[in-house]
């Protein structure tokens, strides 16, 4: 086994934003799809922050990571809201049942 | 030695976790495969000696997202219902197609040479560098970011409010 290097960390957040891409791709629960996109900011903060860590002491990786985690909290909280008034109002949360639209 | 173990480990629960979540019959599994994998997350910063995000990782990730996930799972209903609460679609489609992707990305990634500038770890602490940066070159987006949080605050609140049946 080497080292650690930057690519260990990059192909690890590839990972993590290739199963992100696919829970939204393939969920039918809003609330899963919300998980998913959780899993895809994770693999870019991941990805922030190991540039970061192998330049030479710059900390804005740091610093674009933690507005992505304010950013996330935030779409989070408003997600839930909407997922709570659609519950409220269909009396289920299936992403592709809602099709009002269409009709 | 035990430093790259260290790394798997942690990169082993991450993706264990991400795992479940995308696999998992049940939805409060997935929501509890979530929390382990931020958690693994949390400790990858920890490892790239980002001392003050991993902690910000586990307060705001596990502490608050994953929680207010399973809330949600818990408002929503008919969690009991295996079948209907975390259906997969598509999937036929979706695992070629993601498969193809991550390849064409890791392969992309090995193909640039990064230069690393540093192979051996900051062991300074991040938190009075980070300050530093929050209150003067990044000033201006601290800022928006609170309003940002004021009008979500609002927001939130407003949407999930409980409106009276005459309203609609």
């Amino acid at each position: 086994m080497s080292a650690i290097g930057l690519n260990h960390f990059l192909i690890l957040a590839t990972t993590l934003f290739g199963l992100g891409i696919f829970i939204i791709s393939t969920r039918k629960n809003v609330i899963a799809i919300l998980m998913g996109i959780e899993l895809v900011l994770n693999s870019a903060n991941i990805n922030f922050v190991a540039f970061s860590r192998y330049s030479n002491g710059n900390i804005d990786g740091h610093i674009f990571s933690i507005f992505v985690i304010i950013l996330a909290a935030a779409e989070t909280v408003v997600g839930m809201a909407i997922v709570l008034m659609l519950f409220r109002r269909y009396k289920h949360v299936n992403a592709t049942d809602l099709d009002n639209l269409k009709q | 030695m035990i430093v790259v173990l260290l790394f798997y480990f942690l990169a082993l629960i991450t993706v264990l976790g991400a795992l479940v979540t995308a696999f998992s019959k049940n939805i409060v599994h997935s929501a509890f495969g979530l929390m382990a994998s931020m958690v693994g997350v949390a400790g990858l910063y920890g490892y790239m000696s980002a001392d003050f995000l991993a902690i910000v990782q586990l307060i705001v990730y596990v502490g608050g997202i994953v929680v207010l996930i399973l809330f949600a799972v818990m408002f929503t209903g008919d969690i009991r219902e295996v079948k209907s609460s975390n259906k997969t679609v598509n999937l036929l489609w979706a695992t070629p197609f993601i498969a193809a992707l991550i390849g064409i990305i890791i392969g992309a990634e090995g193909k640039v040479n990064f230069v690393s500038k540093t192979t051996k770890l900051h062991n300074t602490p991040t938190t009075k560098m980070i300050g530093d940066s929050l209150l003067s070159d990044y000033v201006l987006p601290f800022e928006v970011v609170s309003v940002l949080l004021l009008a979500v605050l609002l927001g939130a609140v407003h949407v999930a409010r409980k409106y009276k049946t005459d309203e609609r």
